[in-house]
Order: C-alpha cells, then sequence, then structure tokens
C-alpha cells in the first residue's frame, strides 16, 4: 500500500502538470493575441483564441488554487517556509494573476476593442511564468536565510544564479511553444488555414529555444544541486523518452499535418521531463528543511483529503469531459457555427 | 524605525476580504436569481424572463472575475501573510479548504458551459438544467469556506500537544458549533443581497428611463426574493445571537455593551461611551437582550467584565452590529411595504419614493454585509484561533508586508473603477427593451429562413 503522502504529492504533482499545460495555453495565447494586434494580424486569429478561451479560462485559474490548496494541506509546513520566503514574488505573482484574469472578462465580454486591457492580458501572460518559476528555484535549497523565527529569501543569491534564469527563461519560452503548438492544433481543427499557418511558424521557431533553455537550466542545475542533478540523471529514460517525443512532434508540425498528434506528443515530451524532475526532487520539497514524509500532515487528514479527492474527481471528470466535448472536440463549435 | 508588521497584515487581509465579500456575496446570491428568471421563462414562455437571465448572467460573470481573481488572491494570502497560522492549522483546516476549491471547479466548469450554450440544445429546460450545478457550486464553497471561520472561532476536532494540533479528526472540525448558525446566516444573507441587488438596478433604471413592463417583472421577481430571504436572514441572525450567547459570550456582550452580567439585559441602541464605559444617548430596550440571547426575558446574560482584559474584542463593534442589524429590518420592511401596495390596489408600488426607496436596497444590502463581517471578525479579536492562536502571533514578520498593502490597495482601486466602467458600458448603451426588440427580430428572421428552406 502507497503512503498518503506519496500519494498526495503524486497527484499534487499531475496536477501541476495539468496546470502548466492549460496554463501555458492561456497565458501563450494572450501573448499571441497581442502580438497579432499590435502587428494588424488580428483578424487572422484572435477569434480563434477567444473562442476557445472564453469558456475555459476560469478553469485555468482553478488548477493552480487547487494544487496550492492541496499542498498546503498536505504538506502544511510548505505554507510557513514558502509563505515566509515568497511573501513579496507570491503576492506579485497574485497581482499578475488578478490583473489577467479580471482584464479578459472585461476585454471579453465587456469592451472588445479595447488595446490597454488586451495589453495588460498580453503582457502579465509572460510574467506570470517567470514569477510563479520562483517557487521552483527556491525548491532547490540555498535561497532561503532561516534566523531563530523568522524564514526570509535571500534576495542577492537568487538574482546573481544563472539557475534562477534559466528557469525563467525556460518557464516563458515553453508558454510560448506549448500554447502556439495547441493553437496550431485548433485552428487546423477549425480549418482556419491563414491562421494555421502563422500559428505553426510560431511554433517550429519556438522549439528550438525551448530545447536550448531546457538543457540549459539542467546544467545549471547540476551546478546548483547535485543530488538533485545525479536523481535525474539515474532517470536518463525518462529525458530520452522527452527528446524523443519532441523530436516526433517537430517532424509532424515540419510535415504540416496530424496536429492533433503533435501536440499530444508535446504534451507527453513536457510530461515525462515534468516527472524526471520531480521523481528526482525526492524526497525533498524544499532542500534541505521540507522532506514528504517529514513534512506531512496527519495521517487522518491525510485519509480525508484523499477520499474528498477520489469524490471530487468523480465529479470532475465527468464535467471536463462535457467541456472538452462541447468546446474542443464539437467540430461545429470550434468552426464558429454555433 | 521598525514597520508594525501585525498591524499592516491585518490590514491586507481585512482590506482583501473586505473588497472580496462584495464579489463573493454577488458569486452566490446572483446565479440562484438568475436560475429561477430562466425558469420561469422557459415555463411561461416568457421572452422577458429569459433576457432577464441572459442580462443578469452578462454582469454577473464580470464580477465574477473580480471574485474568481481575488479570492485566488486571499487564499494565497493565508500563507503569505499568515505563515505560522497556516503551519498550526493547516493540518486541520486543509479539507474545507480542499473542498471549497472542488466546489469552485464545479462551479467554474458548468458556468462556461452555461455561458455559451444558449439556444444551443433544443429542450430549453436542458440549458436550465446547468443552473443546478453553478447554484450548488456556488452555495457549496461558502458553505465550506465557512465552516473554516467556524473553525477559527470554534475550534475542535484536534488535541493541542506541545504546541501542535495532534489526533486530528476533520471532519469534527468543520462540524464545528459555530458551523451551522454561520452557514445558515451566510448564506441567507448572500442571497438576499444578491436579489436586493438587482432590485435596486431595476428600481433605479425605472426612476431614470421611465417604467417597462421588462424592469416591472424584475422587480416584482426580486423583491419577492428579498421578502423571502430577509425573513429567512433575520431567523439566521436569530439563531446566530443565540449561538453566541451560549458559546462566544464576549463576542454578543461587546457588541451590546452588555458590561456587568445580570438576569433581564437591555438591548443597546447606537449611544456613546464616556471614559468611565458608562453609556451615553442610547435607546434602551428592556429585556430584550436576554430574549435575544436565550428566548426568556430574565435569563442571565454574561458581561464583558467576566473577560480579562486583554481577551476582550474593541467596543466598536456594538456600531457595526446595530447598522447589520438595523439594515435587515429595514431590507424586510421596505419589501412588506412593497407588497402592501402591489395589493392594496389605492396604492401604485411604482411611485417615485417608493422605488427611491427600493434603489436604495442595493447598497445598503451591500452595507450590511460588510458590517456583519466586520463585526464577526473584529468581535473575535485578538483571537486569529479563539483559545488556541493570537493574531500577532500568527502574522508574517516581513516588513515588505507595508509596502504590498499599497499595491494591493491600487490594484483593487483599478479593478473597482475598471469593473464599474465595463458594467455601466455593458447595459448603458443596450437599454433591456432594446435588446428585447433585436433579439425577437433575430428570431423572426431564422424561423422565416427555416419557413422558407422547408
Amino acid at each position: 500500500m502507497i503512503s498518503y503522502e506519496l500519494m498526495g504529492i503524486s497527484v499534487l504533482w499531475l496536477f501541476l502538470y495539468g496546470y502548466l499545460i492549460v496554463a501555458s495555453i492561456d497565458f501563450g495565447a494572450g501573448s499571441f493575441a497581442f502580438y497579432a494586434r499590435s502587428t494588424k494580424q488580428d483578424h487572422v486569429m484572435n477569434r480563434l483564441i477567444s473562442r476557445y478561451l472564453s469558456p475555459v479560462w476560469e478553469i485555468t485559474n482553478v488548477f493552480f488554487v487547487f494544487f496550492y490548496i492541496g499542498i498546503v494541506g498536505f504538506f502544511p509546513d510548505t505554507a510557513y517556509y514558502y509563505g515566509s520566503a515568497l511573501l513579496v514574488p507570491g503576492s506579485i505573482a497574485v497581482i499578475l494573476l488578478a490583473i489577467r484574469g479580471s482584464f479578459y472578462a472585461f476585454e471579453n465580454y465587456g469592451s472588445k476593442t479595447n488595446i490597454i486591457y488586451l495589453f495588460l492580458y498580453g503582457a502579465t501572460g509572460l510574467l506570470i511564468p517567470a514569477s510563479l518559476s520562483v517557487a521552483l528555484t527556491v525548491s532547490e535549497g540555498g535561497f532561503i536565510l532561516k534566523q531563530a523565527d523568522a524564514v526570509s529569501l535571500d534576495y542577492w543569491a537568487l538574482f546573481t544564479n544563472p539557475l534562477s534564469w534559466s528557469i525563467v527563461g525556460l518557464a516563458i519560452v515553453s508558454v510560448l511553444f506549448i500554447s502556439s503548438s495547441f493553437l496550431a492544433f485548433y485552428a487546423s481543427r477549425a480549418e482556419d488555414h491563414s491562421a494555421l499557418k502563422l500559428l505553426r511558424t510560431y511554433a517550429l521557431f519556438w522549439s528550438t529555444p525551448t530545447i536550448i533553455t531546457a538543457l540549459t537550466a539542467f546544467i545549471f542545475l547540476g551546478q546548483h544541486n547535485e543530488r538533485h542533478f545525479q536523481n535525474m540523471m539515474d532517470l536518463w529514460w525518462l529525458l530520452g523518452l522527452s527528446v524523443a517525443f519532441f523530436m516526433v512532434a517537430m517532424w509532424l508540425l515540419y510535415q504540416g499535418r496530424r496536429y492533433g498528434l503533435a501536440f499530444i506528443c508535446i504534451m507527453l515530451q513536457f510530461f515525462s521531463a515534468f516527472f524526471a524532475y520531480g521523481i528526482g526532487h525526492y524526497p525533498y520539497i524544499l532542500d534541505p528543511y521540507i522532506t514528504i514524509q517529514g513534512g506531512a500532515t496527519s495521517p487522518s487528514m491525510g485519509f480525508a483529503l484523499v477520499v474528498a479527492f477520489i469524490g471530487g474527481l468523480c465529479l470532475l471528470i465527468p464535467s471536463l469531459a462535457l467541456v472538452f466535448k462541447l468546446f474542443l472536440f464539437d467540430a461545429d463549435y470550434v468552426k464558429g457555427n454555433k | 524605525m521598525a514597520v508594525d508588521t501585525v498591524f499592516w497584515s491585518k490590514m491586507v487581509t481585512g482590506m482583501t476580504l473586505g473588497f472580496h465579500a462584495i464579489f463573493a456575496t454577488i458569486g452566490v446570491g446572483i446565479p440562484l436569481l438568475i436560475a429561477i428568471a430562466e425558469f420561469i421563462g422557459i415555463r411561461k414562455k416568457d421572452p422577458h424572463y429569459i433576457l432577464m437571465a441572459k442580462r443578469w448572467s452578462r454582469g454577473f460573470i464580470i464580477s465574477v472575475a473580480v471574485g474568481v481573481v481575488t479570492g485566488t488572491a486571499i487564499s494565497l494570502q493565508l500563507a503569505l501573510v499568515w505563515p505560522h497560522f497556516m503551519k498550526l492549522a493547516g493540518n486541520v483546516i486543509a479539507l474545507p479548504l480542499f473542498m471549497e476549491v472542488f466546489a469552485f471547479f464545479f462551479e467554474a466548469i458548468f458556468l462556461g458551459i452555461y455561458l455559451y450554450t444558449w439556444d444551443r440544445f433544443k429542450n430549453p429546460y436542458i440549458h436550465w438544467l446547468l443552473t443546478i450545478p453553478i447554484v450548488a457550486g456556488a452555495g457549496m464553497s461558502a458553505v465550506f469556506i465557512t465552516t473554516v471561520n467556524g473553525f477559527m472561532n470554534q475550534p475542535g476536532g484536534f488535541v493541542m500537544e506541545a504546541g501542535h494540533f495532534t489526533a486530528v479528526d476533520p471532519v469534527q472540525a468543520m462540524l464545528n458549533t459555530a458551523t451551522f448558525s454561520k452557514v445558515f446566516h451566510v448564506l441567507s444573507s448572500a442571497y438576499l443581497t444578491g436579489a436586493a441587488l438587482l432590485a435596486g438596478i431595476a428600481a433605479y433604471t425605472m426612476l431614470r428611463k421611465g417604467r417597462s413592463a421588462y424592469h416591472k417583472k424584475a422587480l416584482n421577481l426580486s423583491m419577492a426574493a428579498v421578502l423571502l430571504f430577509g425573513l429567512l436572514n433575520t431567523l439566521a441572525g436569530d439563531v446566530s445571537a443565540k449561538f453566541l450567547a451560549e458559546h462566544q459570550p464576549e463576542k454578543l456582550a461587546a457588541a451590546e455593551w452588555h458590561f456587568e452580567t445580570e438576569k433581564g439585559a437591555d438591548l443597546i441602541l447606537m449611544g456613546w461611551l464616556n471614559t468611565e464605559h458608562e453609556i451615553i444617548g442610547a435607546i434602551h430596550l428592556p429585556k430584550l437582550l436576554s430574549f435575544l440571547a436565550f428566548g426568556d426575558f430574565n435569563a442571565e446574560v454574561k458581561g464583558l467584565e467576566e473577560f480579562p482584559l486583554d481577551e476582550r474584542p474593541p467596543l466598536l463593534v456594538h456600531y457595526l452590529f446595530d447598522f447589520m442589524a438595523g439594515i435587515g429590518f429595514a431590507l424586510l420592511a421596505i419589501a412588506c411595504l412593497y407588497f402592501l401596495f402591489v395589493f392594496w390596489k389605492k396604492r401604485n408600488e411604482l411611485n417615485k419614493w417608493l422605488l427611491r426607496i427600493l434603489a436604495l436596497t442595493a447598497p445598503l444590502s451591500f452595507l450590511a454585509v460588510e458590517f456583519g463581517w466586520l463585526y464577526a471578525e473584529l468581535g473575535r479579536q485578538p483571537w486569529i484561533i479563539r483559545g488556541y492562536m493570537r493574531v500577532e502571533e500568527a502574522a508574517t514578520t516581513s516588513p515588505s508586508v507595508r509596502l504590498l498593502f499599497f499595491l494591493f490597495l491600487l490594484l483593487y482601486i483599478a479593478l473597482a473603477v475598471v469593473c464599474v466602467l465595463v458594467l455601466r458600458r455593458l447595459f448603458h448603451h443596450k437599454p433591456a427593451e432594446a435588446e428585447m426588440e433585436t433579439w425577437l427580430k433575430e428570431k423572426r428572421d431564422i424561423s422565416k429562413e427555416g419557413g422558407e428552406r422547408a
């Protein structure tokens, strides 16, 4: 029987992965929408983007809250350490998320022509992944100052470390890569050829920096946290799988067919890399202060959370399937006939 | 200069919650009214009610957006601003927080579907059915989050051992003694406020632009809801007062400036205190506090002097309590007056003066929500978990929290201003009657096309 804390962290990691995908699509779409508007190409793809995003933007947001509440619930110590250390970057991320969510609604349901709203929406799409990635960097250890009764963030160490910058770079670039390849798929379903052409170019363009920044981040991780790096090297086959999926996706995109399969490959590419990273992190949640076993909540709460989780999934999965059926796989809706 | 981090932590959280409460209340209250309007519309085949549901949901989604983002803010601030609190209480309150997110998730999914599937189903009831998970999700998230607040007032479901909560029973913590009265009061007041908001808007529009069939129906429907939930809310308030008298007597005593324990205690309205803590200029309602607290005019009510000085809530809460309760009764009276005029043929329920009073229900009900929450939260000072952890032990120690207060203040001002502007644009440029006409015309065109094709 797998222990509840291990089960908890696995499920949460899965949800974080889910957030990574849906949020990347959303964050990237905002930047593309703004870029298209400012280069007067908006007629090509903005309708496409808003058709996909309007029904799902709230769901994206919940994925994040879900992960966050889950980790604080399963591992209350994370609230103390991360909460104390990340007061400023966390609050900035909250403010950016707030601007983004509300201005999306303002722009989309209210005034459809306001370029300032669109700018805020686009710009925050790149700043949020950057600010959220700080939490990942901090988890590697070495950025937290601990005194007798206070925990704080060592900004100097954070800003001068190449690891933090390479993670920020990776976050931004992969957002653009995931988003453009998803939107290319969506455009191909909508049989919107001009949008497809543009988005395919974006996807091909952002693929190179994605793989380069991933490699750079990996190298800097090796310099910063030897243990984590070694653990990941032991999972070489997962990393290899990730690269293989990437190659398949690139080949499909280059050939210009099977966009759905290409996007699935990209999802699998990130899935294997993300899990290699996560498993390599074990047993630490925050190196060296919080481990999965030491920081876990009481067994009764852990059990209750797992039960609530299973119950919740029974509600969620059919509902999400309904959303996909109505807005993603309904050809008439995607094409704009409904 | 040292920054008082406790003070600024309180300010940040108070401001975020105060701002969020407005949109959270709308988020819980309005879906029910949308569901009722759409149901009546389908039932009676009256396009006015369908249009009502459409227009309300269009405005609703704008406020939901602000509600979602401020809700995200408060959930993160729990750990960012109160790390010690989450470290301790996280072991006990994680379950309701987690379930709240599920309820919210559920609501978010179906809200997206609801908004984008008007006219997509042949059977109109299928679209209406989508409102059920929205109303349920909104209501349940209010229930779960209120149990957390209940826990902070009436902690239970654990054993305290060497500064840690052990032997945790999460379900018992959720079903603490405060939960029932709180949930009842929160839900009834949210539905009341949602109805009052819509009634206020209808009355205001009729004052500005003249009476119309659409707005008459909207006013009738929402005033009926005001009456119903006004009654339920009064009952909920009474249940809450009785709960306080039994379990949190210092909160009730502070609200009523009831210093000495006595039998047959007076209810005190307004007034002020002099330096010797004597009450001046107040209206005394003899023996009513005893009745309010225990349902018996001669029951003994505990006074504030029985509690140590450093465990007494601030005395300011008296005014908050009076304003909240006063507005609650005023709303009920306005609703009764309205229906008296409706049924009493000699009077016109849409005369200017009554409409002006009706327009006031919207801002008044939101004020009452704010006063009520402020009373509930200030009344539990100095505790964050009553009896276990004081507010000053829970706050962050980072001086940046002062800077963040101003950043969030800016954010909320911007959100409020733009939200109002967008809502005004949305409804001002498209009055209901004009929208009705274009909508019916479109429908005719479609059916004509269909007829030609056939």
